[in-house]
């Protein structure tokens, strides 16, 4: 038996086919005078865990309706593994689990999950399967309405897995969750990913998307404002700064170097703070004696509102 | 020695007949049959009328066509529980709208005119279930009925009470209530006076008697009764359930298809 091998189709792998996972193409949505998505244009390839950012009315939940086919865009194109979001959907290629509702209070655990495995004509076993794997076996017979959100969340994620989708989407899918319900639940989806299955989700928790994500489009007014790995957004937002150890240094002559968009002596610690910082580190490690490099980046948080506040980010 | 590579897409198809199953009606069935208020509704309350607005003894003796009065009244009450039946097979796409559940169930291959299938096919399901119980019980009561009469009565009123799955579809678009039936309940509680099932419409007065006439009940009051009473207009009964048929499923048509452009 051989390892995985970890060349999975994540952000750095080089897919063998053309097909993405989701082609947005220009697309816009309005909502009578609102313009919800205003010319959203995004490649998400097969195996990339994608984090959704964005205040709220930003035009995730339009961009994910759209996605699923439940809204149709006003302008521009969507496609889901090359095809029409609903038919994607009613091949099972792409599922959902929603935050909140969708579920019928006087249906039990079991019979939920089998009549959706009926829906996508999925044997019986398929339905107790994806009952046991949820971990809701010992909920199976009781009624939907006297289950714990929990519970219910847990339900859904059932629901979602049984087509075994290509693509699941994901809102809020930690809300109300403890700490190491959370971790257990990114390990399953990180291992989900892994073998393949593209995921997107919609968070608030930005340490989740800095944690999990291997990619972080903000959204904002409709539109995608950044765009990258958690690490290049937050550099794009807030710049990052190196600090090494440069006995003798002086604060105007490093304020000249390229890419330096402030500097700071203290003592024999020097702090360049700027957007390029590998720039700034090889010069230092270069031109300089410098040593005890360290590159830090302001948290996903400020880049969150440096994004997302109504100045342009400087 | 399998290959992990994550393009490779296994065959998926699509259901077929947009996803009406026998499997989703089966448990669609069993979950009607848990609510408590459904099943007193529709095959506990006609029986129940039956037996205390039909059999007294006058009703038991007092002949008509080829059974009693008794009889009569069952029929009405048949028909009364397979309107209930209908109406609240129908209107469950209310409650589940309400719920988020259609949203849910557009994440499927189930497409929207199967969905309504279903909802169909449940609502005549339980309605014929209404005509059963009320039948048994009425048979056990002293209903009399000539015996092609207890099958013509049954089927026919059975069939003509589809206008009412219609009508039921279409508020359950229309009312986003959860308690749509609490509403529909007494509105079909006035139909059915309006449209003599509970008193004949001769004893209403001309004018009502005219009325009565044009109100979705109507016919298919008269037309379950006929093969009993053999008496009254059938075309006009006739036109009245497929006006109305027309204009609930019109209605409804008009309200799902606005539905599914906006979920």
């Amino acid at each position: 038996m051989k390892a995985m091998t970890v060349t999975t189709a994540s952000a750095t792998a080089v897919s063998s086919t053309d097909l993405a996972a989701v082609d947005l193409d220009g697309v816009v949505k309005r909502f009578g005078a609102v313009t919800a998505v205003d010319g959203i244009s995004l490649r998400i390839r097969p195996g990339e865990v994608v984090a959704l950012l964005g205040p709220n009315g930003a035009g995730k939940t339009t961009t994910v309706d759209m996605l699923l086919g439940l809204q149709h865009p006003d302008a521009g194109k969507v496609s889901v593994y090359g095809r029409a979001p609903h038919d994607a959907v009613a091949l099972g290629l792409v599922s959902a689990v929603m935050q909140s509702g969708g579920l019928l209070k006087d249906y039990t655990v079991a019979e939920t999950v089998r009549l959706t495995a009926v829906l996508f004509g999925r044997p019986r076993s398929a339905a107790d399967e994806a009952v046991e794997r949820a971990g809701l076996s010992e909920v199976a017979g009781r009624l939907v309405g006297k289950c714990s959100g929990g519970q219910q969340q847990r339900l859904r994620f059932a629901m979602a897995l049984l087509p075994d989708p290509e693509l699941l989407i994901l809102d809020e899918p930690t809300t109300g969750m403890d700490v190491a319900g959370r971790h257990d639940f990114w390990t399953a989806i990180r291992d989900d990913a892994r073998r393949g299955r593209t995921v997107i989700f919609a968070t608030h928790y930005l340490e989740e998307a800095d944690a999990y994500a291997d990619r972080v489009v903000f959204v904002r007014r409709g539109r995608v404002v950044a765009d990258g790995t958690a690490a290049e957004v937050k550099a794009l937002a807030s710049g990052r700064t190196v600090r090494a150890t440069l006995p003798g240094a002086v604060e105007a002559d490093l304020a000249r170097v390229e890419g330096v968009d402030r500097a700071e002596v203290r003592g024999d610690t020097v702090l360049l703070h700027g957007n390029d910082t590998d720039a700034i580190a090889r010069w230092l490690l270069t031109r300089t004696p410098a040593r005890d490099l360290e590159i830090t980046s302001r948290n996903l948080e400020d880049a969150f509102l440096a994004l997302t506040s109504d100045e342009e980010p400087s | 020695m399998s290959t992990t590579t994550a393009t490779v897409l296994p065959v998926r198809t699509l259901p077929r007949f947009g996803g009406f199953t026998a499997g989703m009606i089966g448990l669609e069935l069993r979950r009607m049959m848990r609510n408590r208020r459904t099943v007193i509704f529709t095959f506990i309350m006609p029986a129940v009328f039956f037996l205390l607005f039909g059999t007294s003894g006058d009703y038991r003796t007092e002949r008509l066509g080829g059974g009693n009065v008794t009889g009569y009244v069952l029929v009405s009450m048949a028909v009364y529980g397979a309107m209930l039946a209908t109406t609240s097979g129908g209107a469950m796409v209310s409650i589940e709208r309400a719920a988020g559940w259609s949203r849910q169930l557009r994440l499927t291959p189930l497409k929207p005119v199967a969905y309504i299938a279903v909802k169909l096919v449940l609502a005549m399901i339980i309605g014929a279930v209404s005509v059963a119980v009320a039948f048994v019980v009425g048979a056990f009561a002293g209903a009399e009925l000539p015996a092609y009469a207890w099958v013509a009565c049954g089927l026919l009123g059975w069939v003509c009470a589809l206008v009412f799955a219609a009508f039921g579809l279409f508020m359950g678009y229309l009312l986003p209530s959860e308690n749509v039936m609490q509403i529909l309940g007494p509105v079909l509680a006035i139909l059915s006076f309006a449209g003599g099932l509970f008193v004949p419409v001769d004893e209403l007065g001309h004018t009502f008697a005219t009325i009565a006439k044009f109100t979705p009940v109507y016919g298919v009051g008269e037309i379950a009764r006929y093969p009993l009473t053999h008496d009254g207009n059938l075309w006009l009964a006739a036109v009245n359930v497929i006006a109305w048929t027309a204009v609930f499923a019109a209605g409804a048509m008009w309200r799902f298809r606005r539905d599914t452009a906006r979920v």
